[in-house]
């Protein structure tokens, strides 16, 4: 009987392939959030799983913030062309323009902007259910969260309320007006995606890898400096060899120096690495809750 | 689908639970922090919240309790999970909180389950909370428990009172359902037997936890005896024009039980059509055999009528199907169970109507005896009760399966999942020559 066991990688597909078809057979309206980033891309890769031979039957749904790293942008049009599915993009300067998203007097970040951005997006086309590609291990409020996890007419998570979720038997009944997020790779590490793109020979953008790019230092992390975030005459500008672990906006992505070219250099230096995936997110770092205020809110 | 890689990486979910301030996220925090699991900003982080709220002192639940509300009081209010791999095994674990209004989080935490760890304080010894969790434990069918007496130091590490401790829970574990039970002395805020085995403990000659957790023998989870295939989606690409697809028809699920194999004679319940397995699809191309818990798609060589919510299973080891069942329900709502109220069921892939015809018993946690016919079951209530469903479940007992055999109660209207049900073995299993009405 040894044979019949399956390792943890396969463990975690079939987890999540099952999850997959439970969106599909119990919502009328879902939709996936890809935005081209390495955790959507395995999201992806499990549809196409859980799928084939027919199509992805949801569309892909991303929330472009206008300060995306561009070769993120060129990376997810072109895989969703490649797939055959249809990619709904919702721009946050168009939601500010039409009032849905109204920017403190002086807010450079998107972060919070995208929030109404992604409530407009899913009250316009009647999402009942969004798949976005958290993980648990990412961050403490995320460790709390549901596979299933239900939002509010407001697009809101209450934390203390949220639904028993027991054996592989998820709840999925919502009122009209309400909808549901659903976590295929709660249960991923940062290792595991990246294993996962190793085994499946995935393509993910090429800002993942090494190359050379010119930084600022700021509160203790290299940000690459752009037209929307150009150096402050104090700054030192320096050519650095990088990659980005995680992908936020690009004026807020901290990028580590790395010489990794490879999905097996970037195994071996997340095997290494002394600290979490989301120490170079300046938006995680505004306060010990910070992700917990922003998903009470309707936050990915 | 035999494992792709040399050594398959064996991973071990478990959960924790115990009582309020019986120290499981500082156990946790422990484990993680002195098996190296913890990152730089990770430590930082709880140095920064040290000053704030800890009086300098490093406090190792803030890992976990991740919730505003979870730090203002000092306690675990949802289930976290968390992530840790040693060179031996990958972990997943479920911090479970010990608030009584909170067992409903503890069944969620269990149900995933392959290993329990039990806190108990060394001061209070075994209190109504520890019998409760055991409980659900047994009730859960979580084959290994491993009962942590915990802050050992503050009883000035005695001897006499571990074995007084392991002699309360001896008491009443044969009357539970638990094969395997270890009792490890040790503090979990000063790290002795967590990880590095203590001086403290030289009358202990057992294994720290973390010794325990790598070395256990976790036997398969997965029912491997009889084939069950829950359909969950029917599988037909919509291209007429493409003559490699446009005949294609399959069913896509997960299989929750047994092996498939390609030329396998089948049946399709409730309707108990009989049909063979053609082929087993999948992205990755198509496969001989496929066991469970695999996702596959099944395409069958007859086109008989099969939609989400039948199952297909193998001819041998027969489920039961019936629409009146018996089955003990843990009740997670402030609205108590009564006999008459209607919901919805869900059981694997389907969602049908249920009444509750009647409540048969109420088990008592404090001294395991059983109430008949209560009036009600209220929240954390433990206790068996008969069921009448819209449309017949096609099921295993739970002690044989744990995915055929359990079931979630949904309220209407609030749509919140106030019950966790597991099913007793059907009367009669279905026997294949009765239904002899293949096409």
């Amino acid at each position: 009987m040894s044979t019949y066991h399956l390792d943890h990688l396969q463990y975690l597909e079939t987890e999540a392939i099952h999850i997959m078809r439970e969106v599909a057979s119990e919502f009328e309206r879902p939709a996936l959030l890809f935005s081209g980033g390495k955790d959507s891309i395995c999201l992806l890769r499990l549809a196409e799983k859980a799928f084939r031979p027919s199509d992805i039957p949801m569309p892909f749904l991303n929330v472009d913030t206008g300060h995306h790293f561009p070769e993120l942008n060129t990376f997810r049009d072109a895989r969703a062309r490649e797939l055959g599915g249809r990619l709904i993009v919702r721009k946050v300067e168009d939601a500010i323009a039409s009032g849905i998203a109204i920017p403190n007097p002086g807010e450079v970040s998107r972060n919070r902007l995208q929030i109404p951005t992604l409530l407009a997006a899913i009250e316009e086309f009647r999402f009942d259910c969004a798949i976005g590609g958290a993980r648990r291990d990412e961050e403490k409020a995320r460790a709390k969260e549901r596979f299933f996890s239900f939002r509010d007419s407001f697009g809101q998570w209450d934390p203390k309320n949220q639904r028993p979720e027991i054996w592989n038997l998820y709840n999925g009944r919502v009122n009209a007006g309400e909808h549901m997020r659903v976590f295929p790779l709660s249960n991923w590490t940062e290792m595991d995606v990246w294993e996962y793109i190793k085994r499946e020979n995935l393509a993910v953008p090429t800002i993942y890898f090494s190359h050379r790019r010119e930084c600022v230092r700021r509160q203790g992390q290299w940000l690459p400096v752009t037209s929307i975030l150009p150096p402050k005459p104090s700054e030192e500008v320096r050519e650095l060899v990088v990659r980005v672990r995680t992908i936020g906006d690009i004026i807020s992505t901290g990028m580590i120096e790395s010489p990794a070219n490879t999905v097996d250099d970037i195994l071996v230096e997340i095997a290494a690495a002394r600290v979490t995936e989301r120490g170079s997110r300046a938006d995680d770092k505004a306060s010990e809750a910070a992700m917990e205020d922003r998903k009470k809110q309707g936050y990915f | 689908m035999p494992h792709s890689s040399p050594i398959p990486v064996d991973l071990l979910r478990f959960n924790t639970c115990g009582s309020v301030d019986d120290g499981k996220s500082t156990l946790i925090g422990r484990l993680l922090y002195d098996s190296k699991s913890l990152m730089e900003d990770q430590i930082e982080a709880l140095e920064r919240s040290a000053d704030l709220t800890g009086g300098g002192q490093i406090n190792l639940a803030n890992l976990t309790d991740g919730l505003r509300a979870e730090r203002e009081q000092g306690i675990t209010i949802d289930v976290a999970y968390r992530y840790f791999a040693t060179p031996r095994r990958k972990f997943i674990i479920a911090d479970t909180p010990g608030h009584v209004q909170y067992t409903r989080n503890m069944v969620t935490g269990a149900s995933t389950a392959n290993h329990s760890i039990l806190m108990v304080d060394a001061r209070l010894g075994v209190i109504e909370q520890s019998r409760r969790h055991t409980c659900i434990a047994s009730l859960l069918r979580i084959p290994h428990l491993v009962v942590a007496v915990n802050k050992m130091d503050l009883v000035g590490w005695s001897e006499t009172r571990f074995h007084e401790i392991r002699n309360q829970f001896e008491d009443f574990l044969p009357r539970l359902d638990i094969k395997d039970v270890k009792f490890i002395p040790l503090s979990a805020l000063n790290g002795d037997n967590v990880v590095d085995a203590s001086p403290h403990t030289p009358w202990y000659s057992g294994p720290t936890l973390l010794g325990h957790l790598e070395g256990v023998h976790i036997g398969s989870d997965w029912n491997l005896d009889g084939f069950r295939f829950p359909v969950q989606w029917v599988n037909r690409p919509n291209r007429p024009q493409d003559p490699e697809w446009h005949d294609f028809r399959g069913v896509s699920g997960q299989i929750s039980g047994g092996i498939v194999r390609v030329g396998q004679p089948v049946m399709v319940l409730p309707s108990g059509l009989k049909t063979t397995v053609q082929k087993i699809w999948t992205m990755d191309g198509p496969l001989t055999e496929a066991f469970c818990p695999a996702s596959v798609t099944l395409q069958l060589e007859h086109d008989i009528d099969v939609s989400r919510g039948d199952t297909i299973v193998g001819l041998t080891t027969m489920p039961g199907v019936s629409s009146d069942l018996r089955a003990r329900v843990a009740w997670m709502n402030t609205r108590p169970l009564q006999a008459g109220r209607k919901y919805f069921l869900k059981h694997t892939t389907q969602t049908v109507q249920a009444v509750v015809t009647s409540l048969e018993n109420r088990l008592k946690i404090a001294d395991f005896e059983t109430e008949e016919n209560p009036k009600e079951l209220g929240v954390n209530d433990l206790g068996e009760i008969r069921v009448r469903t819209s449309r017949p479940l096609v099921f295993d007992s739970y002690s044989v399966n744990r995915l055929t055999g359990s079931f979630i109660l949904i309220e209407p209207g609030t749509n919140q999942t106030v019950g966790a049900g597991m099913l007793f073995p059907p009367t009669e299993p279905i026997k294949p020559e009765y239904t002899d009405f293949a096409i």
